[in-house]
C-alpha cells in the first residue's frame, strides 16, 4: 500500500507492529527482566516472536485487558520490564482505570504497546480503531507517549522505551507502510527527528502521516515552498524546542495525525506555540468523528488523512 | 533475608486491640475514613503480621524476596496504616496525620509515599491482578515469595477480580491466597441485597482456587487459615472471613450500613475505646 504517496518514491516496508514484534524479540535476549503479557492477540501484535523465544516469560491471560494491566503492574512491581500489548483501543479504552490506576499513579515500569492505531486498519471498522489513544495516554501523568512512523523507527523506539525507566505508551498500527527512515533510524525519546529542511512553513507529523508530510512537502517544493517535515514520534514529553524552532524559523505550523481532533498532537504543539511563540496553525487529523469499514485507502482519503490535505493546510497556513 | 513476626499467641489480642484503637482515633482526628471497613479484618491482619505468616522486613521493605499484602480493599487503609506502624515501618504517633495535606498516609494506600505499602489501591477490583503479577514474577524466578490480597465481599462485584480469579485458578498459583473480609456490608446496603455473591466458597473452587469459610474474627481460626494455605499446593488458595462491619465498636456494628465511611464522631470516641479496651 502506498497510504497515497504519488510524489515521493518511499521504499515499501514492514507495519510498525511487525518491527515492534521483531525487536521486542530481539531485546528479550539482552535483558531477561523483560515479560510480555497478551490479550490473546499475539499473532496480531506480533508479540508471539517473544512467545516463540521465550515461552516461559510471555503471559497470555485471555481476553480480559483490566486483568492484564493489573497483571503487568504487578510483573513491574517485582522488578520486571513488562510489555502489555493489545490492540490500543482494548488497551487504553477498556482498561483505563486500571492503567491510572496500577500504572499511572504508581509510575510503574509498564510499557503498553497497542496495535492497530488508527483508521488505516480498514476493513475491522470503529470498534477495532484505536483513534482516542494517543489523547487517552497523554492525560495520564508521567507517561510518555510515542508514534513512530515506520518499521525502523519503530524497531528504534522500541529498543529506546525498553531501556528507558517509566510508564510508556507506544501506538503501532496495522498495514504495511513506506520507510522514512532508509537504514537504521535514530529515535531519542523526547527529541523530534528533521527529516527535511525548509523555511517557509513546518509540517509536524507522526506515525503514517510522516511519510505523507514528505509527499506533500514535495509538491510544495514543486509550487516553490520549502516546507520542514518534522517526525514528532514523541507526543509526550513533546520537543518543545524543535517546535519553537519551527515556530521562530518558518511562517507558520501544520500538525498532521492519525488521530482525533483533540488531545493528541495538535493539540500538544498547539499548547506550546500559543505559550511561547504564536505563529499561524493548521490541522490535519479525523477530526471529532468515528470512521466506518473500508479500505485504508479509501478510509484516509473519505477522512482527510491525504498528502493533498497537508499540501492544502500549508497552503491555508501561508495565507494567513 | 525478610522473617515473620510471630508474636506469642497470648499476645495476639492485645496487638489487636491496639489495631483497633489506632483505628478509631486516627479515622476520628482525621474527621473522616472508614473505620467500619478497617475493623473488621483486623484479626486477619494481626495473624499475618504477627502470627507467623507474613515474611517481613521494615528496615529493607523493597527485599525481593519479601511476601506480598496488598490491600485491595483500598479504602481499609485505616486497617493497613494501624497495623504497618505496629509492625514498624514508621512510629505509631504519625497514625494521627491520617489524611493530612503532607501525610503519606492519604485517604486511600498509595505505595509510592509509605513504604510496606505494595499497591495503590481504591479503585476496587484492581488488587488481586496485581497480586497476581506478583505471584507470576516470583514463580518465574524460582523465588519462594508468598503473596496475599485482601479483597472486600463488595468489592468482589467488580469483573476484574473474576479475571483474576479465572487465571491464577487455571495456572494453578498456589504462592497466592486471597482474602475475603466478608463484612456483609457495602455502601448502600447489605450484600445480601445489592448483589449477592453466595454460594462464594463453591464459586471459587468451581475457578481452580482451594477456598474455605472461617469465622474471620477468630484468632485461632485465622491462624489455622493461614497455616492451611501456605501449605496447599497446586491451587491458589482463598479464605472467605466471615467478619462484622465496625466490629468491636458496638454503634458501628448496630448499623453497618449507616456508617460506612463515616469516622466516630468525637464524642463517641471515648466510649469505643473502653469498649475495645485500653491498649496492652
Amino acid at each position: 500500500m502506498t497510504l497515497g504517496l504519488t510524489r515521493v518514491d518511499l521504499p515499501k516496508g514492514a507495519a510498525t507492529r511487525e518491527a515492534f514484534g521483531d525487536a521486542l524479540a530481539e531485546a528479550g535476549g539482552a535483558d531477561d527482566r523483560i515479560v510480555v503479557v497478551d490479550g490473546d492477540v499475539n499473532n496480531s501484535t506480533y508479540t508471539y516472536k517473544f512467545k516463540d523465544k521465550y515461552p516461559e516469560r510471555f503471559f497470555n491471560v485471555g481476553i480480559a485487558e483490566s486483568n492484564l494491566i493489573g497483571v503487568a503492574a504487578g510483573l513491574a512491581g517485582a522488578g520486571k520490564i513488562p510489555v502489555a500489548s493489545s490492540f490500543s483501543v482494548f488497551l487504553l479504552a477498556n482498561a483505563y482505570d486500571q492503567i491510572r490506576m496500577g500504572v499511572a499513579f504508581p509510575n510503574q515500569n509498564v510499557k503498553l504497546v497497542g496495535t492497530h492505531a488508527g483508521i488505516s486498519i480498514g476493513e475491522d471498522g470503529p470498534s477495532q480503531m484505536g483513534i482516542e489513544d494517543v489523547s487517552l495516554a497523554c492525560s495520564l501523568p508521567g507517561f510518555t507517549v510515542i508514534v513512530p512512523a515506520d518499521g525502523p523507527s519503530t524497531a528504534a523506539a522500541t529498543a529506546a522505551m525498553l531501556q528507558r525507566e517509566g510508564p510508556t505508551f507506544l501506538r503501532c498500527g496495522r498495514p504495511s507502510v513506506p520507510v522514512v527512515y532508509p537504514g537504521a533510524a535514530d529515535v531519542h525519546i523526547g527529541k523530534a527527528n528533521t527529516l527535511r529542511d525548509g523555511d517557509d512553513v513546518t509540517i509536524i507529523a507522526n506515525g503514517i502521516m510522516v511519510a505523507m508530510a514528505l509527499d506533500a512537502a514535495e509538491g510544495l517544493a514543486e509550487e516553490g515552498v520549502e516546507a520542514r517535515v518534522v517526525d514528532m514520534h514523541t507526543v509526550k514529553p513533546i520537543d518543545q524546542n524543535a517546535i519553537e524552532l519551527a515556530a521562530r524559523e518558518t511562517r507558520g505550523i501544520v500538525v498532521a495525525e492519525e488521530h482525533l481532533a483533540y488531545g493528541g498532537l495538535g493539540s500538544t504543539v498547539a499548547m506550546v506555540v500559543a505559550e511561547h511563540r504564536p505563529t499561524p496553525m493548521a490541522f490535519v487529523n479525523i477530526g471529532d468523528t468515528y470512521a466506518t469499514s473500508g479500505t485504508p485507502e479509501e478510509l484516509l482519503t473519505k477522512f482527510g488523512l491525504t498528502p493533498d490535505a497537508i499540501l492544502d493546510a500549508a497552503k491555508r497556513v501561508l495565507k494567513d | 533475608m525478610p522473617q515473620t513476626r510471630p508474636a506469642e499467641r497470648s499476645e495476639l489480642p492485645g496487638i489487636a486491640q491496639r489495631l483497633r484503637r489506632h483505628i478509631v482515633t486516627s479515622t476520628t482526628a482525621a474527621g473522616s475514613g472508614h473505620p467500619s471497613t478497617s475493623l473488621s479484618m483486623v484479626e486477619l491482619l494481626t495473624v499475618l503480621y504477627f502470627g507467623g505468616v507474613l515474611r517481613y522486613d521494615p528496615s529493607d521493605p523493597q527485599d525481593p524476596h519479601r511476601d506480598r499484602f496488598i490491600l485491595s480493599k483500598g479504602h481499609g487503609a485505616p486497617g493497613l496504616y494501624a497495623v504497618l506502624a505496629e509492625a514498624g515501618y514508621f512510629p505509631t504517633e504519625e497514625l494521627s496525620t491520617l489524611r493530612r495535606l503532607g501525610s503519606p498516609l492519604e485517604g486511600h494506600p498509595n505505595m509510592c509515599r509509605l513504604p510496606g505499602v505494595e499497591a495503590s489501591t481504591g479503585s476496587l477490583g484492581q488488587g488481586l491482578s496485581i497480586g497476581l503479577g506478583h505471584a507470576l514474577a516470583g514463580r518465574l524466578d524460582g523465588s519462594g515469595y508468598r503473596v496475599y490480597v485482601m479483597l472486600g465481599d463488595g468489592e468482589s462485584e467488580e469483573g476484574q477480580v473474576w479475571e483474576a480469579f479465572m487465571y491464577a485458578g487455571n495456572h494453578g498459583l498456589d504462592n497466592l491466597t486471597a482474602i475475603i473480609d466478608h463484612n456483609g456490608y457495602q455502601q448502600t446496603d447489605a450484600v445480601d441485597q445489592v448483589q449477592p455473591l453466595e454460594p462464594l466458597t463453591e464459586k471459587l473452587a468451581s475457578f481452580g482456587w482451594a477456598a474455605r469459610t472461617i469465622d474471620g474474627h477468630s484468632l485461632d481460626e485465622v491462624i489455622e487459615a493461614f497455616e492451611w494455605a501456605r501449605t496447599t499446593k497446586g491451587r491458589p488458595q482463598a479464605i472467605v472471613a466471615r467478619t462484622t462491619k465496625g466490629k468491636g465498636v458496638s454503634l458501628l456494628e448496630s448499623a453497618p450500613g449507616k456508617w460506612h465511611g463515616k469516622p466516630l464522631p468525637p464524642d463517641e470516641e471515648a466510649k469505643a475505646l473502653e469498649e475495645i479496651g485500653a491498649a496492652i
